[in-house]
């Protein structure tokens, strides 16, 4: 794929580099890679690899830019705020790179479309945000022989690694299996500093162009972990598992999965079902409001975080965060009306859980957490 | 002895340490002695029947213990133990 006059000068400090040259940005140009996601690690990615001028670069959203986004997504603008990402983004690559061919998949990515939006493509850059997703678009680059470059993020911590290449672990090498929903928090429960996913998504970007140019010595084989906090790079060995169910000795993964299931979520048609069966232990924000407004003989419990609590918090609430409450039984009347409260509801269901079996009698969650209560009951509580 | 990192997730049930160095001869030891110190981190990184969850590796410098013997790969001053936790974040 030869390169035009314009272009030529565009990628001349890259021209001028004898490892890249104009055979290394003509194999960039016919490069295909997909990018699964246009959030944290989506957004460097995207901006780098269109800078750079892989040719066609393939994405996958179908979510909204969310102010919330704005912290740390940076291909996204002020502006954006509610557009698709996916037009949010290549909207930007285009304008950085006019020479681009950018595919667009407003989908979610699911075992019925993986394979065939994938293999169009010379590898993955995997940006997403969920345990299911990960393992779908692992279980698919293996099963399509792409390699997956890897990257996640938490708080201040990072992992990167390219996996499914000929010969090299995979995903379910590293972890078999994953963890169950709750016990490790998202990004969205449990924070991440906007500037992590920058250095995360970078190393990915890095390691997609040294596969495609053939260069230097690619991240397989190994973690990179990186604490932004220490400031440390660590790398640990990363072996292929003889026992890997999917890429093994012995596979017994041929095809894709069910991958909600297999991470123990609920399957989407049983959601509802769900809903209803915890519904008689919910309380609405405003029957709460009216309890208090009363002055009600209850227990408003906060089990939100003591940083949580100074960003926003309702007055009256008792703050006992989620870990502690377990230990902390014995401040409370098993007898006692009592209402749960969190940010959005999730934490509170699981303390409901653990105070019903704890013996407690009346205990109910406040449906939607203090979003809720910011969007219905007070303005003025700042949302977060 | 080994000194043990303790990444970000976890460090809500080390008193929020991001190491803690412990006695022990082997691996097994090693951790046997850091979940004594901290109950609450056992329930995290071992199932009920006692065995270490699969979603948690734990390494011995930068060797995987799952290839070198596991609990029983030997231990000695210096030595850096490393759990390392499935993470998921990367877009919302």
């Amino acid at each position: 794929m030869s390169l035009s006059k314009d272009e030529i000068l565009r990628y001349s400090r890259h021209l001028i580099v004898p490892e890249v040259g104009m055979e290394g940005q003509e194999k960039l140009k016919a490069a295909k890679v997909l990018l699964v996601g246009t959030g944290g690690l989506g957004a460097p990615l995207g901006l780098y690899l269109a800078a750079a001028g892989v040719g066609r670069i393939g994405l996958v959203d179908f979510d909204v830019v969310d102010v919330t986004n704005l912290q740390r997504q940076v291909i996204h603008f002020t502006k954006d705020v509610g557009r698709p990402k996916i037009e949010s983004a290549s909207e930007k690559m285009m304008a950085i790179n006019p020479y681009l061919e950018i595919v667009k998949h407003e989908v979610a990515l699911t075992s019925e479309n993986a394979l065939d939006i994938i293999k169009d493509y010379d590898m993955v850059v995997d940006g997403t945000d969920n345990f299911p997703t990960r393992y779908l678009v692992n279980d698919a680059c293996v099963l399509l022989n792409k390699p997956n470059v890897y990257g996640s993020i938490f708080r201040f911590e990072g992992q990167s690694t390219i996996f499914a290449t000929e010969g090299g672990p995979c995903y379910r090498c590293l972890y078999p299996e994953p963890p169950p929903p709750g016990l490790v928090p998202s990004c969205a429960e449990g924070g991440v500093l906007g500037i992590l996913p920058g250095t995360i998504g970078l190393i990915q970007a890095t390691e997609a162009v040294k596969l495609i140019l053939g260069i230097g010595e690619p991240l397989i084989g190994r973690l990179m972990l990186y604490d932004a906090l220490g400031m440390r790079f660590r790398e640990l060995k990363l072996r292929k598992n003889p026992e890997c169910p999917i890429c093994g000795d012995h596979r017994t993964i041929t095809k894709l999965i069910d991958y909600q299931q297999f991470c123990g979520m609920p399957n989407r048609e049983e959601e509802p079902k769900q809903e209803a069966k915890v519904n008689d232990a919910e309380i609405e924000v405003t029957e709460v409001k009216e309890k208090l407004d009363r002055g009600d003989n209850f227990v408003l419990i906060d089990v939100r975080e003591p940083h949580e609590y100074q960003i926003a918090s309702i007055p009256g609430a008792k703050l006992v965060p989620l870990g502690q409450i377990g230990q902390r039984l014995d401040e409370f009347d098993k007898s006692a009306d009592i209402v749960i409260h969190c940010k959005s509801g999730m934490r509170s269901a699981k303390a409901c859980g653990i105070l019903k079996a704890a013996g407690f009698e009346h205990v109910r969650n406040m449906k939607g957490g203090i979003l809720a209560w910011s969007d219905r009951v007070d303005p003025s509580v700042p949302k977060y | 002895m080994a000194k043990i990192l303790i990444p970000t997730p976890l460090r809500q049930f080390t008193g929020k340490l991001d190491n803690v160095t412990v006695p022990g001869a082997t691996v097994g030891e090693v951790l046997a002695a850091l979940t004594a110190q901290y109950p609450d981190l056992r329930k995290q990184i071992y199932t009920d029947e006692g065995k270490l969850r699969s979603f948690i590796n734990v390494y011995l410098n930068d060797e995987d213990i799952r290839y070198i013997g596991k609990d029983t790969a030997a231990t000695k001053e210096g030595d850096t133990l490393s759990l390392v936790p499935s993470i998921a974040g990367g877009s919302r």
